[in-house]
């Protein structure tokens, strides 16, 4: 018949820093393939659309620009980030990154566009 | 609502406080005790099972993996299951172990958020934050291994998609240690904390035959004596191979499915420990075809809240023809009825936490043996039966909504 | 007309109501930075109390339909009226307080009382189902505590032999160390005002899973504010009463450091409130009906006797 067990627990606790990540000021680090935004590599891409068919929620587009040169759209607010696009690309020219902070107060940034000329291939919102 | 003889209904739900997610429980009251309850479910109906008909078995994993956030895994495996065995694909052996560890840190996971969750529900935040810190381990170690907090994307149609490194293997054991500790600790304080065991002993009691006519499943039925597991009964991916203690108490209350729950997350270390050590090298995935041949396939899984039964039929087309999900919080949640007869209004919440509901695995359709009253109705017809449902049942009368509010829009 | 300044000067500003709003502030601050600390966790910053009165007030009072608009809007008024006016009879850090006459050690417990009533009341004829079973349990958990509270107090006040607060600041002042005789009626207390506080285990009326907020349910904007005012003062007042009755030592000393130390004395009892509702779980009302009326009303009787052989012996 003993109430408060856990004071002992709990006094020690004043002794200790908090369990608490005080984002945004301290950083969040995601760990290594952690499964974040999408990075599309143009000059790997054939065009297949293997992406396309097994996207859960249809958020990515390849769109041919010219002959052999593709360009990929890609709507983060459907993406549900499950990188199965990236396990049915049979040229891995599909990547998941640890970008998790993509949140935007205008719904037009979320669509972005990988561009096929560009040599370093940024990221454009449409 | 007021009847005179100071007998009134009070709502709880579909939003409420206590609930973490809506469900309607329409309680009669007497002061303090309750004189019966009324359950309504549905409000977390999706419509999952037929948008599964209309995407192609790989689109349908990961569909059927967000029925619901905490086990997701298990609906997950338990679907994957069913298609592996209407394909006829033999899965190797390290996928199958892998699925077992990720299933038994799901489990982990999912028993210390409900031990925060009954400490929530008794006024007894401190558990929730400490058993939530801790939670934060598993969380971070899933992170690790799968690429995500919780829907883990782990499974595919012929195994799994990742495979466990040398390091993150060393970094599971590492948390089980840690977690072993404190999870000791939390059966000390469940067992001897006096205003803990005044609020969880002989309350929602469920006697052994009512939990077998109610047919309870998991930590619910176990901690009346039911000794059911599908883990043990019909053991599915590695569980075979494992040696574990199935946990039954018969305490018949909530102190019983307290500890029932603590102890299962012992057992769980256990587990993950030996599979871990005995996880044989190996390719990690079979390849699957696109298109599944005809046939149906029953799989059985048993998810942190009981057994979670999948059905697939597949008709030779890359769709399935029909999915049904059984979720095993349907199971539990008649019990609650009969739980909740003659007790206090204080004890609602934590019954109803006790048998570990989740309303959204549970909102699927549940069709009722009514030949030939099939009917088709259009969205003002289902507007009408809707409005006049209410006024007739519920005295709620919605029909003057619309209008007030195109009149203060105006 | 310098004296009617100095009282009015007393009664609003120091040590009335003003002082009591800031310390009631802080004592807020303090209960929940020390929960949170206690948790684990960070807790919220200084000012936070205050940024959450000053939001409270600046909001719309939504009054429903079908409640009666003037209780409704009495009730909390006559709850921080009577929390404010119980502190001008309570000695703080000197033999005398504000105002003193024989008799007011109960009307202070009165005034104390007639906050739980307004919460009644408050949530009675807001006429939600919440707040009515939230305020018929504020009504039931009041004859529990009530009277181990009383009995606690006034076992203190037997010894000394008066009726009246600052004369019992006399008594123990000329008999030091007499204090030590009423710990266990202390304890007895300080249980029952975590009753009286509705903190856990004791928080039954405001249980936030079952009646979502009792018989605040229906409060918002400026009488929300002028509630959750009314709670913080309790804490101090309540805190104070306790320090006056249990605790009167040092109080000969010179005003600046009479004043440090009744802080200090205050400052525990609040954090022994916040160690308190950090431990325990929530009771229900029937376990807590018969843990008061089963453990702490005998130990009260028991104090209240010995208080009186030991009065008796002492003043032969």
């Amino acid at each position: 018949m003993k109430p408060g067990r856990m004071l002992r627990e709990v006094l020690m606790s004043l002794g200790k820093k908090p369990a608490t990540n005080l984002y945004p000021a301290e950083e969040l680090k995601m760990p290594d393939k952690f499964r974040g935004k999408l990075k599309f590599y143009s000059e790997k891409c054939i065009g297949c659309k293997l992406c396309m068919k097994d996207c859960p929620t249809n958020a990515i587009e390849i769109v041919k620009v010219a002959d052999k040169d593709f360009e990929a759209h890609i709507d983060l607010s459907r993406c549900i980030y499950c990188a199965q696009c990236v396990d049915s690309c049979p040229k891995d020219a599909l990547e998941a990154t640890r970008d998790v902070e993509l949140a935007q107060l205008d719904a037009s940034k979320l669509k972005i566009i990988f561009h096929a000329e560009l040599p370093k291939n940024p990221p454009e919102s449409a | 609502m007021h009847d005179p003889k100071n007998k009134f209904r009070i709502p709880m739900g579909p939003q409420h406080p206590a609930l973490k997610e809506p469900e309607g429980f329409s309680v009669a009251l007497k002061g303090e005790k309750i004189l019966g309850v009324e359950i309504r479910l549905g409000y977390n109906h999706r419509g999952i099972e037929k948008a599964c008909e209309q995407r192609s078995y790989v689109q349908d994993v990961y569909l059927i993996e967000r029925i619901c956030g905490i086990c997701s895994h298990t609906h997950s495996t338990c679907f994957v299951q069913a298609v592996e065995e209407i394909a006829g694909l033999i899965v190797p052996e390290r996928a199958q172990y892998i699925r077992t560890i990720i299933g038994e840190l799901e489990r982990i996971h999912s028993h210390l958020l409900w031990l925060g969750v009954a400490g929530h529900e008794i006024g007894f935040d401190t558990l929730l934050m400490y058993s939530w810190r801790d939670r934060e381990i598993v969380m971070d170690i899933l992170a690790q291994v799968t690429g995500n907090r919780v829907n883990y994307g782990m499974n595919t149609i012929g195994g799994v998609r990742r495979d466990i490194s040398k390091d993150q293997a060393a970094d599971v054991l590492k948390a089980m240690d840690l977690l072993e500790e404190r999870t000791k600790y939390y059966i000390e304080i469940a067992t001897q904390e006096t205003t803990i065991i005044k609020r969880l002993k002989g309350v929602g009691v469920l006697s052994h035959e009512d939990a077998l006519r109610l047919d309870a499943v998991g930590p619910t039925g176990r901690a009346s004596g039911v000794r059911r597991d599908v883990r043990a009964d019909d053991p599915y991916a590695a569980y075979g191979k494992l040696n574990f203690d199935v946990i039954t108490s018969n305490h018949n209350d909530v102190y019983g499915r307290t500890l029932v729950r603590v102890k299962e997350l012992m057992e769980s270390y256990k587990m993950i420990r030996q599979a871990l050590k005995d996880i044989p090298d190996g390719p990690i995935t079979v390849k699957a075809p696109r298109n599944i041949p005809a046939g149906e396939a029953l799989s059985r899984y048993e998810a942190p809240r009981g057994e979670d039964v999948h059905y697939v039929l597949a008709n030779g087309t890359d769709k399935p023809e029909r999915v049904k999900v059984r979720a095993p919080t349907l199971a539990n949640v008649q019990a609650v009825k009969h739980m909740l007869r003659d007790r206090f209004l204080a004890d609602m919440p934590i019954v109803i936490a006790a048998i570990d509901p989740c309303f959204s695995c549970t909102d699927r359709m549940v069709s009722l043996n009514e030949e030939d009253h099939s009917h088709l109705l259009r969205w003002d017809e289902l507007r009408a039966y809707s409005i006049k449902w209410h006024r007739d049942n519920m005295s709620i009368d919605f029909s003057g909504l619309n209008k007030k509010l195109m009149d203060r829009i105006k | 007309m310098t004296s009617v300044l100095r009282q009015l000067f007393s009664i609003l500003i120091f040590p009335g109501f003003l002082f009591l709003v800031v310390t009631g502030l802080g004592a807020e601050f303090i209960d929940r930075k020390l929960y949170a600390r206690l948790q684990n966790r960070v807790g919220p910053p200084w000012f936070q109390p205050l940024a959450d009165l000053i939001k409270l007030l600046g909001k719309e009072d939504l009054i429903p339909c079908e409640a009666n608009p003037r209780m409704f809007g009495i009730a909390p008024i006559m709850a921080l009226s009577a929390a404010v006016t119980s502190f001008f009879y309570i000695p703080l850090w000197g033999n005398s307080a504000l105002y003193s006459f024989n008799g007011d050690i109960l009307v202070v417990l009165y005034l104390l009382t007639l906050p739980t009533l307004a919460f009644f009341i408050g949530g009675w004829y807001s006429t939600s189902l919440y707040a009515r079973i939230g305020s018929v349990r504020s009504v039931t958990q009041l004859f529990a505590y009530e009277v181990p509270l009383f009995m606690g107090i006034l076992s203190s006040a037997l010894l000394a032999d008066t009726w009246s607060l600052a004369k019992m600041a006399v008594f123990y002042t000329e008999h030091p160390w007499f204090w030590v005789f009423n710990l266990a009626g202390f304890g007895v207390s300080i249980i029952a005002l975590l009753g009286k506080l509705e903190k856990a285990p004791f928080d039954i009326p405001e249980a936030e899973t079952e009646v979502v907020a009792g018989g605040f349910t229906e409060y918002s904007g400026r009488l929300f504010a002028i509630l959750r005012l009314t709670i913080d003062i309790e804490m101090i007042v309540g805190a104070s009463l306790l320090a006056a009755v249990f605790l009167p030592f040092g109080l000969g000393l010179d005003p600046v450091a009479g004043f440090g130390l009744y802080s200090l004395k205050v400052l525990s009892i609040v954090c022994l409130l916040a160690l308190l509702r950090t431990i325990l779980a929530r009771m229900r009302i029937d376990q807590m009906i018969s843990f008061c009326w089963r453990y702490l009303v005998p130990i009260a009787l028991m104090q209240l006797l010995a208080n009186l052989i030991i009065k008796g012996l002492l003043m032969r």
